[in-house]
């Protein structure tokens, strides 16, 4: 059996939208080094009722690195220490006793906070409504293999399929900027005959929302490659560049 | 199709016209050491050389404007991408730490913008030292007068001022470039991450080599007085 661990805890508490945050500390003396980092959360939780406090909001779904639920930042990093692994995910056991953990929400006016760590990620979904699909007919499914898709293409499609949509990459970008979430999305469509069609519509739709939703500018720190949870690389913000200009001259 | 104008203020083309300007200032450093280095060479090499190019005429004036634009438009751009993050991000984190890796946060590039405004400064104190600055007229051993600008070089760079504040100043521009010229590949869609790795590292042999050859001139003149008995100063 692990020891139990002593952590110290400072998370941001904000009742809404509109109204000034804080800071509030607790420290929690039984987490274990089995726990996810959302168990370790939980249990705060707990406490935090028992003692007939407000529990933090956070938000979660699938707990298995898959929905992109979860997006805590984590003593100034998006997801946590760790590579490629979401919030979620990530194991208690990456912490030693005593250690002091600051947890914050991913800060962009784009993601206005619902609730302490929550926030509003619907200016994704926005960028998604603007050109994130394929226009196909309905009506009974076509032959698999009407449509033949290269080795080559369907494996980078699929590689950039992998986004979550997470919304880390826009928290740890100095500029919030969500050019890795958008150039993932173009990229993985426009790698597919389907999506070949609208393709440039697409860019120029897609990159002019991120702009009318306030997201910032890209500079280049591929600091977003960093800290995505499904290790998209800024190759997708390359893709989204040329999809852009080619547009320009079709 | 969006329009030229709408393309270029679109965040895709404020980050291509940022890698275009770059890349064209990049070029006209490179030659503006070669063109500096003549100071090495015959004694009326550089006077010769700079007179070629006040005798360009309108040419030069063209050139000039082209330069002067480039410099004004990556200047806006680059002080917009970063006075827009204050807008992105109106509430910043009470901790904030890079996750290493493929991140290329670093002194260099987070520091763009201050090297940047150091750098606009330079250059009009530059420009009004050495093309608005006080010159004799020499006699070229072709009979035709020029400005004796090689002179007002070596006697500024003898000052600890100059030659000191130009080193200070070119140390900035190699931490911008170090930075700024796989930044501008990459803005630029440089999208395999091998060329990726060569371009960092060509940046920084770029940054180097060519500040480096920038820094020697002042230094040079300062530390041998700009004398003639200098091994690289020939005065007759
Ligand atoms: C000889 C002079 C200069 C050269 C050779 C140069 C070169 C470059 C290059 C190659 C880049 C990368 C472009 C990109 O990211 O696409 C860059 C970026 C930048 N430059 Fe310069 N630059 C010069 C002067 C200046 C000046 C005067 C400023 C004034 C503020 C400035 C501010 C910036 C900024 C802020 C960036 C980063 C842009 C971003 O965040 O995306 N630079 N520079
Ligand atoms: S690109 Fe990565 S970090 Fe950004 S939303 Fe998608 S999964 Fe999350
Ligand atoms: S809760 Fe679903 S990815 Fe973390």
């Amino acid at each position: 059996m692990s020891k139990d661990m002593t952590i110290h805890l400072k998370y941001w508490k904000q009742a809404g939208p509109d109204v000034p945050g804080h800071f509030e500390e607790y420290t929690l003396d039984t987490v274990n080094e089995h726990m996810s980092f959302l168990e370790m959360l939980d249990v705060l939780n707990e406490e935090l009722q028992l003692k007939g406090k407000e529990p933090v909001e956070f938000d979660y779904d699938c707990r298995e690195g898959i929905c992109g639920s979860c997006n805590l930042v984590i003593n100034g990093q998006a997801h946590g220490p760790k590579a490629e692994v979401a919030c979620c995910q990530l194991h208690m056991r990456n912490y030693k006793d005593g250690d002091k953990i600051t947890i914050e929400p991913p800060r962009a006016a784009a993601f206005p906070i619902i609730k302490d760590l929550v926030v509003d990620r619907s200016a994704f979904d926005r960028i998604i409504e603007v050109g994130g699909y394929v226009s196909v007919k309905t009506g009974s499914a076509q032959e698999a293999n009407a449509l033949p898709v290269e080795k080559e293409k369907s494996d980078e499609a699929f590689e950039y399929a992998a986004c979550i949509g997470c919304g880390a990459c826009v928290a740890a970008c100095p500029n919030a900027s969500a050019s890795l979430f958008t150039g993932a999305k173009l990229a993985h469509l426009n790698k597919f005959p389907q999506g070949e069609v609208e393709r440039s519509n697409r860019a120029v739709a897609m990159v002019d929302q991120m702009k009318e939703e306030g997201f910032g500018d890209c500079s280049n720190f591929a600091e977003c490659e960093a800290v995505c949870p499904k290790g998209i690389s800024i190759s997708a913000i390359a893709e989204m560049r040329r999809d852009y200009m080619k547009a320009l001259v079709s | 199709m969006p329009s030229f104008i709408k393309a270029i203020n679109s965040q895709v083309g404020r980050k291509i016209m940022t890698g275009i300007t770059g890349i064209g200032l990049m070029l006209f450093l490179i030659g503006h050491i070669v063109g500096n280095l003549t100071i090495f060479g015959a004694p009326e090499a550089f006077n010769i050389y700079t007179k070629t190019l006040e005798d360009l005429g309108p040419l030069l004036y063209v050139i000039e404007a082209g330069l002067a634009f480039f410099f004004l438009y990556h200047t806006i751009l680059g002080v917009s991408i970063w006075w827009n993050r204050r807008k992105a991000r109106p509430e910043g984190y009470k901790k904030y730490q890079t996750k290493g890796g493929p991140s290329h946060q670093s002194l260099a590039s987070k520091s763009m913008v201050y090297t940047g405004i150091i750098i606009l400064v330079f250059l009009v104190i530059h420009i009004w030292t050495f093309k608005f600055g006080d010159t004799e007229m020499v006699k070229l051993a072709s009979g035709e007068m020029a400005r004796d600008l090689r002179a007002l070089v070596i006697e500024k760079f003898t000052d600890p001022l100059y030659a000191f504040g130009y080193t200070f100043v070119l140390s900035l521009l190699i931490l911008h470039l170090s930075h700024g010229f796989w930044s501008a590949f990459t803005s630029l869609s440089m999208k395999s991450k091998e060329a990726s790795k060569k371009v960092q590292m060509g940046a920084y042999g770029f940054a180097i080599v060519i500040m480096l050859a920038f820094i020697f001139i002042p230094l040079y003149i300062y530390f041998t007085g700009g004398s003639c008995d200098a091994a690289l100063i020939s005065c007759n």
